[in-house]
């Protein structure tokens, strides 16, 4: 059975913790995700996060209060945390809000 | 069309189609409302890109009934959707909550009453974004109306 129309995991790699997130982000899978996220970020205090967001189809402003409350987390423990592969609709809502400017983001050739 | 007996106006296409869904103001029930809005739409043939502003904004009116409007309780939220022939989509999400004090301090961009709970305070920017209207009605303890257009490009759904 398929609970939640967003699904995360997570990846330990030599350039920080990946949080590969697919599906749709929204109010209400942001609130789980939230959670778990900042519970991994709080147990391993990595000095970089990397939301790999390739494979999100659906993000609303709520994927973006996700992505700056992370942000600000990241800043307050002394770290820092970049965007892996945005998919279309994640870059039309960072670009369109202004936060593609103030986040880093990177593309690799995946895509 | 200039129409006279519209006083000048143009004339709006006729409605073809419409459809009203109640539902509770649980917050699962915010991918349904999209999905749903998609399936009803899709008789027009939006394109991805369209199907895709449209839910979006759609999700940010119905994220308000669950966030604000509702704050402590489920209640009921109304969506009805209408189509005209010329491809216009019009939207409204009805709320009997606790209305909006200030609608002009409410749509203005990153302005939150729910810092802790991070929001990013653009769902209005967003919904004035990907519409080409949107009218908010509220009153304080009666509800929310928020009504949005959006016309597809080059569609018609006769």
């Amino acid at each position: 059975m398929i609970k939640s129309n967003c699904q995360y995991r997570f990846t330990a790699t030599t350039e920080g913790l990946v949080v590969s997130v697919s599906g749709e982000i929204d109010h209400h899978s942001a609130l789980s995700m939230r959670r778990d996220v900042d519970n991994i970020i709080w147990n391993r205090t990595p000095t970089h996060l990397i939301l790999d967001m390739s494979e999100v189809n659906f993000m609303d402003s709520s994927g973006l209060g996700f992505i700056m409350g992370r942000y600000a987390l990241m800043k307050e423990i002394g770290g820092s945390l970049s965007l892996r592969d945005p998919s279309p609709v994640v870059m039309k809502m960072l670009t369109m809000t202004g936060f593609d400017k103030k986040v880093r983001i990177s593309n690799t050739a995946k895509l | 069309m200039k129409d006279k007996k519209h006083g000048g106006r143009p004339r709006l296409a006729p409605i073809c189609n419409e459809m009203k869904l109640d539902f509770p103001s649980h917050s699962k029930n915010e991918s349904f409302a999209r999905a749903a809005a998609g399936a009803f739409i899709a008789s027009l043939d939006p394109t991805a890109s369209e199907l895709s502003d449209i839910k979006c904004a759609l999700s940010e009116a119905v994220t308000n009934c669950t966030v604000h409007a509702y704050p402590d309780h489920i209640g009921i939220i109304r969506l009805q959707i209408k189509l005209r022939t010329d491809g216009t989509v019009i939207m409204s999400v009805k709320d009997s909550g606790v209305g909006i004090p200030d609608i002009e301090k409410a749509r203005e961009p990153l302005f939150t009453t729910d810092a802790a709970g991070e929001r990013s305070g653009m769902g209005f920017t967003v919904m004035e974004s990907f519409c080409d209207s949107i009218k908010v009605t509220s009153k304080t303890g009666k509800g929310t109306t928020v009504t949005m257009t959006r016309k597809l490009a080059g569609k018609s759904a006769l």
